[in-house]
């Protein structure tokens, strides 16, 4: 099983590979949605550095959200999500390793590069940390929970935006924890319980959504 | 007497139960309404602090009370169907959820009307109104799930997965933007500062629910016999039904 | 645990009836399978066969009736069931960006079936794509890519149920052979092939049966 496992992780982590440009738009989108806030809200120093973790955390849920339409797509497409639906392995270990494989191609990245657009917004460094630590912690589950959104839509028309407007209410709670996160750091009040109430959040997700997602998969591809 | 229960779980024998249900309880709600209404608009006295404006609490905490309720309601018939395999179940998380959606949206709209006169703007991002906001994408994701896929089985399992999903959610929601809202304000602006509640004001405002309550059971009732017509269509009893009403 | 054929159950289908939309495809369908059988599912095109056999597998939920093995519903038994399957779609499952032999091996790990580089190229190999495995299936042909899919039929030989729609499809001449060898070897070691095709096959087996499907 670990053994089955494994294979849909490397799997698909090759195909990231060699799509890579799929990568590359997800971590440019990020960034130029990042940049356009100063466009828009003006340059004042203070303000933005006000902004910096609540804008970061949008960004970062928006180009998952965008990411999310290809977790299960593809394998839809061209039969190979029938066969992992038949195969010897509980369908919510492999919706986890498809997960966790999609993450560390589209969420991961964020997470790398956050640091280095908070200092854009001239954040201060010693909270950077803490910022990139509850992106960490919150991208999993805002992979986990989207992957629900995912399975529900799976082949249906417009599946694009109708996979944002079930996805965004239920991203909410994670997008106040973890800008608060930042944001109580920066008031000097330390971001540790924001940070462990993502761990758990993380830690529930990743128990629930799998198996939520199955199921949701079944539903849509009878 | 033992119970029947699944006598009529099946919607030939519940759609004329429905029709007579719906009269029953539209007629009650009308009662309700009329009274919490006349209670809260005409007996209960005015408030010290906010004057007549607050009168508007007998609508607006009712809805709110309804949307949240109704929600819940529709997750669990969602779950029946997914666990029973029931068609009737699906039919009504189908039928309930414009119901919640439009008490979500009154309470969101009446909420605004309070905070004008109030606090003197039109929309405060008070814990509850944001919660509220939040509910009503949670329904319209819903409802928008349900009309883009075609096969009437699909549509209601996917339904029941997303409202079970989001049921999970909403306390959480709600908890956080709760936190998010005392984390933020300085000055509390907040719609929950109710005034305190006298007993009519009580008694109007759990009448006015119960109105609701009724209101949403005939409204929801009278919207799964249209389902059950549409999608039964094929069956005999929906076709002599059909030429007997026509 | 290895089973004998002898221990292996028999797939049952029991009143199975199917609807898609108003109409109904096919009602009060019975038939069971047992080790060393052959079922051969044929009909116009739009009368239900794949319905059938993604039924028979499970991924399907018929409007009444059920399948067993066992005389347990399959739905119910899940990994314990599809691990004794082999299903090959319509589809044929492999990634344009994988090769040969890495969808292959995704394919047989997934089914639970162990196989090393060596028994893959033996196994495409055996189906005349020997010196493609480590092609992207991108620019293998329609035939070349369906053959990859049915390699699968080489590595599964203790896979008991072997469920196949329309196995036949953009084959020549030289892999339709195969693959009936391929499908006949099975049936006579004691396993059992559901499968549909338009193609009038020979496959000598030692119980055929056949189910048309009417359509409408």
């Amino acid at each position: 099983m670990i053994a089955a496992l494994r294979c849909v992780i490397v799997r698909d982590l090759r195909l990231a590979a060699r799509r890579s440009s799929d990568v590359m738009t997800v971590v440019l989108f990020f960034v130029i949605v990042v940049s356009l806030f100063p466009l828009g809200i003006g340059p004042e120093p203070k303000l933005l550095r006000t902004v910096a973790p609540g804008v970061l955390w949008v960004a970062a849920l928006l180009a998952s959200m965008l990411a999310l339409g290809r977790v299960f797509a593809a394998d839809h497409a061209d039969g190979t999500l029938e066969q992992m639906m038949l195969g010897a392995t509980p369908l919510g270990l492999v919706v986890a390793a498809k997960v966790f494989a999609h993450w560390l191609v589209s969420g991961l990245p964020l997470v790398l590069i956050s640091p280095v657009l908070a200092l854009q917004f001239d954040f201060p460094q010693e909270l950077l940390g803490v910022l990139a630590l509850s992106l960490a912690l919150g991208t999993p589950v805002l992979s986990l929970i989207g992957a629900i959104g995912a399975a529900l839509t799976l082949g249906l028309r417009g599946a694009g935006t109708l996979l944002s407007l079930l996805v965004l209410p239920l991203y909410v709670p994670v997008l106040i924890i973890g800008a608060g996160a930042a944001e109580a750091a920066a008031s000097g009040l330390g971001g540790h319980a924001q940070l462990l109430l993502l761990g758990a959040m993380l830690i529930f997700a990743g128990a629930f959504a799998p198996w939520a997602a199955a199921v949701a998969l079944r539903i849509s591809v009878e | 007497m033992s119970i029947n229960w699944f006598k009529y779980s099946s919607p030939q024998t519940f759609f004329p139960l429905a029709g007579k249900l719906a009269l029953g309880f539209g007629l009650l709600a009308l009662l309700a309404c009329g009274m919490g209404l006349y209670l809260g608009f005409f007996v209960a006295p005015t408030d010290a602090q906010q004057g007549e404006a607050y009168r508007i609490i007998f609508i607006h905490v009712p809805a709110a009370w309804m949307s949240m309720f109704l929600y819940v309601v529709m997750a669990f018939w969602g779950g029946i169907g997914l666990a029973f395999n029931t068609r009737l179940s699906g039919m009504m998380a189908s039928a309930i959820a414009p119901t919640g959606a439009l008490f979500t949206f009154i309470a969101l709209w009446t909420g605004s009307f309070w905070g004008k006169p109030t606090w003197g703007t039109w929309w405060v991002w008070d814990a509850r109104l944001t919660s509220e906001l939040i509910l009503l994408f949670l329904y319209f994701g819903f409802m928008a799930l349900q009309a883009s896929i075609d096969d009437p089985r699909r549509a209601d399992r996917a339904g029941a997965v997303l409202a079970l999903v989001g049921v999970v959610n909403v306390p959480i929601i709600y908890f956080s933007v709760k936190w998010w809202n005392t984390l933020h304000q300085g000055a509390s602006v907040s719609l929950t500062k109710a005034p305190s509640m006298a007993a009519t004001m009580l008694t109007g405002m759990l009448i006015m629910s119960f109105g609701f309550w009724f209101y949403s059971i005939a409204a929801v009732l009278l919207r799964a016999r249209c389902i059950m017509l549409v999608r039964e269509r094929s069956a005999d009893w929906a076709g002599q039904y059909a030429r007997g009403a026509a | 645990m290895v089973e004998t054929p002898s221990v292996v159950p028999p797939l049952e289908a029991v009143d199975v009836r199917c609807a898609r939309g108003e109409r109904t495809l096919f009602d009060q369908l019975s038939f069971t399978l047992k080790g060393g059988e052959l079922l051969r599912i044929g009909g116009p095109n739009g009368s239900g066969k794949t319905s059938l056999l993604r039924i028979a597998c499970g991924l399907l939920e018929p409007d009444r009736g059920e399948v067993r093995w066992g005389g347990e519903n399959v739905r119910k038994l899940k990994e314990d069931f599809w691990v004794r399957l082999l299903y090959i779609g319509h589809a044929n499952a492999l990634k344009d960006d994988l090769t040969a032999s890495e969808n292959l091996s995704v394919a047989c790990t997934l089914a639970g079936i162990v196989a090393d580089e060596r028994r893959i190229s033996g196994a495409l190999g055996q189906l005349g794509l020997a010196g493609r495995e480590n092609l992207p299936a991108r620019v293998l042909s329609q035939g070349q890519r369906r053959r990859v899919a049915l390699a699968r039929l080489a590595l599964g030989a203790d896979v008991p149920l072997w469920v196949l729609d329309e196995p036949f499809t953009a084959l020549d001449a030289a892999a339709v052979d195969c693959v009936q060898g391929l499908i006949g070897g099975h049936v006579s070691r004691g396993g059992r092939v559901i499968y549909s095709t338009h193609y009038e096959a020979s496959i000598a087996a030692a119980v055929s049966r056949r189910i048309d499907l009417a359509g409408s």
